[in-house]
């Protein structure tokens, strides 16, 4: 017979803390959020109907999105191939890419912005005044880290070498290789990347703010600053996007990463 | 005429010689194991047949064509790797189908060449299976007809079974020669298991410090090594410092006891030898006066293999192994006195070089044809 579990009192303490110090900000929010902005008084979904009938928002939020593919699909093409090299050929470099990987973290976002202006300033406009040039770089620069982690961590759980040899061996070319082998088994750690680097640009303010971009957190913090009942709603609306992108996260990558954890497990 | 020839490889890493110069030559459908310890750069020249590494010079000839430059994607060489490579995201049949995809071929042909396969290697209900639902085992029979898939012009194993438990080892390695000689394959295996090189192949090159010590048929190598390295590694050997007394007798004399081996005449008197003794030929009896050709001693231990039991005999000046048949082993425990009569005509005679005689860090298994 198995044994009867018990929770033990100070884990049910600790589990309500941290479910209150999670939710009650949320709770608090909502409640908020259904506030009319006239009156002051509950509840109305009025706010979420401004929101979404916003066209700054929808604006806004397309802007960011796309950025974010953008600086995913810039990030996988020179991150991937990289990375891959080094851990086949060149693995000595690795401590040093980690640690350019690093930098992103040190350096506040606020310098960052301003030398890439300065360093940027007088390249073509359809570059240095559109989003989808110098934001999308910049972008790149601010997810390395995570997309970085996260390949790397992929890439050292497969068996890089033997794999990219039998390949070879069985006639396929270099390109062939990474996309039929080696892509296939770092999805997880692509897709982990990918999201963190999406949820950083659906996010990033500084970097936008400074370069005179109009993207969704300018949308939000001008909502905040101007209309304080829709910015809650806005707030959850961004925070329901975010975990929607989480979530989808885990459905895609749930098959590949049980069948990659256990032929990890395997090794 | 040589259908894989491998002419003067060198390969360097840094100052470490990996290969030093290797010459083979081997006729089409042949199975050449290269067998030596870690590090005496059999893997390396394995690694150059396939093109994953080029070397410092010499050349790699395939049924007449120089491959050397080739890459490997391109050179037709089927290979096994020793840790497991099947690609995690393919099953069985995807990953036997990859090479063929590659080449291009038929969906139909591609089909029945897979299913052919891996009944072949008899796993034809497994092929929906991805790598992570088979065993070891199942992992390399899929990798070597993935191999064969793309009917390799040299078919390349790199201690395909190391990983593997013993019994299965066996079993698959039984299988590999049966398939190599259903298919006519060439093969080249490199492997550091003498047992393993011997039971399957058609020649056997020893390989030490990045060069081929003694190539041959498996039963020469064992019962002819020419080198004091080879003598060594394949199987086990009594090895005995000795002096020639009389050439004309073929008398040496060793740790102080006088013995007469064939082998002997002829060589100079005062020549140091080492005199090669196989312990299967030590004729091992209660001590009953020292005879002709015995050495008396004291055994000091038994060790069990089985069918046979490994006394090892050691007296004042010298000490050497016999195997005898266990049930009579029995009556000789450790501590009898006994006297081990050594065979004058099936030692082997290797001149002593200034070099120091090769030592092997862990002794081979007993067993050998």
């Amino acid at each position: 017979m198995r044994p009867t579990r018990r929770i033990a009192p100070t884990a049910v303490i600790w589990l309500l803390i941290a479910f209150g110090y999670f939710f009650i900000p949320l709770i608090a929010t909502f409640l908020f959020s259904l506030k009319s902005n006239q009156t002051g008084h509950c509840c109305t979904a009025a706010n979420y109907s401004w929101v979404v009938h916003s066209s700054a928002f929808w604006h806004t939020l397309k802007i960011s999105f796309l950025l974010a593919l953008e600086t995913i699909a810039i990030s996988l093409a020179l991150f991937v191939p990289t990375i891959y090299w080094v851990h086949l050929r060149v693995p000595k470099l690795r401590p040093v890419i980690a640690f350019l990987a690093l930098i992103p973290f040190v350096i506040p976002p606020i310098v960052m912005v301003v030398g890439l202006l300065k360093f940027f300033k007088g390249t073509p406009s359809w570059f240095y005044a559109q989003p989808w040039g110098f934001l999308a770089g910049a972008y790149v620069i601010l997810a390395f880290p995570y997309m970085f982690f996260s390949l790397d961590a992929g890439f050292r759980s497969i068996d890089v070498h033997t794999l990219t040899e039998a390949s070879q061996s069985l006639g396929a070319r270099w390109g062939t290789t990474l996309v039929k082998v080696i892509l296939p088994n770092i999805r997880s750690a692509a897709l982990a990347g990918s999201f963190l680097t999406l949820a950083i640009v659906m996010g990033e303010f500084t970097i936008a703010n400074l370069s005179a971009f109009n993207t969704f957190p300018i949308f939000i913090q001008y909502v905040n600053e101007s209309q304080g009942f829709p910015a809650a709603s806005l707030t959850l609306l961004s925070f329901g996007i975010t975990w929607a992108a989480m979530l989808s996260l885990l459905v895609v990558g749930r098959k590949r990463g049980q069948r990659a954890a256990v032929v990890a497990g395997a090794r | 005429m040589a259908y894989l020839e491998l002419q003067n490889l060198h390969r360097d890493f840094g100052t470490n010689k990996a290969l030093d110069g290797i010459e083979i030559q081997l006729g089409e459908g042949e199975f050449l194991s290269l067998l030596g310890p870690s590090g005496c750069g059999k893997t390396t020249a394995l690694r150059l047949v396939a093109g994953f590494d080029r070397p410092d010079q010499g050349r790699i000839v395939v049924d007449g064509k120089d491959v050397t430059r080739v890459a490997p994607n391109k050179r037709d060489m089927g290979m096994v790797f020793q840790a497991y490579s099947l690609f995690p995201n393919m099953t069985a049949h995807q990953n036997v189908e990859f090479g063929l995809r590659i080449r291009g071929k038929d969906r139909t042909d591609r089909r029945k060449r897979v299913d052919d396969l891996l009944e072949l290697v008899g796993l034809g209900h497994a092929g929906t299976r991805y790598p992570h639902q088979l065993s070891g085992g199942m992992q390399q029979r899929v990798a070597l007809a993935r191999a064969l898939a793309i009917e390799p012009r040299v078919l390349l194993l790199d201690e395909p079974l190391s990983a593997l438990d013993a019994k299965v080892r066996v079993q698959l390695r039984e299988e590999i020669r049966r398939i190599q000689l259903e298919l006519g394959i060439t093969t080249l295996y490199v492997t550091h298991d003498q047992e393993e090189a011997l039971s399957v192949s058609d020649h056997v090159a020893v390989m030490y410090r990045g060069r081929i010590e003694q190539m041959g048929s498996p039963a020469e190598m064992y019962t002819a090594p020419a080198t004091p390295f080879v003598a060594e590694f394949i199987g086990t050997m009594n090895r005995l410092e000795a002096t020639v007394v009389d050439p004309s007798t073929g008398t040496i004399e060793t740790g102080g006891v006088t013995l007469t081996v064939e082998a002997a005449k002829g060589k100079p008197r005062g020549a140091r030898v080492l005199v090669l003794i196989r312990p299967e030929t030590v004729e091992v009896a209660a001590a009953n006066g020292a005879g002709a050709n015995t050495m008396t001693g004291e055994v000091l231990t038994h060790t069990f293999l089985g069918p046979v039991t490994r006394l090892r005999i050691v007296n004042d000046k010298s000490s050497l192994i016999a195997d005898m048949p266990t049930a009579r082993a029995a009556a000789l425990p450790p501590g009898s006195k006994v006297d081990a009569a050594l065979p004058a005509t099936e030692a082997r005679l290797l001149d002593l070089t200034d070099e120091a005689l090769p030592q092997i860090a862990e002794e081979p298994s007993p067993a050998g044809p």
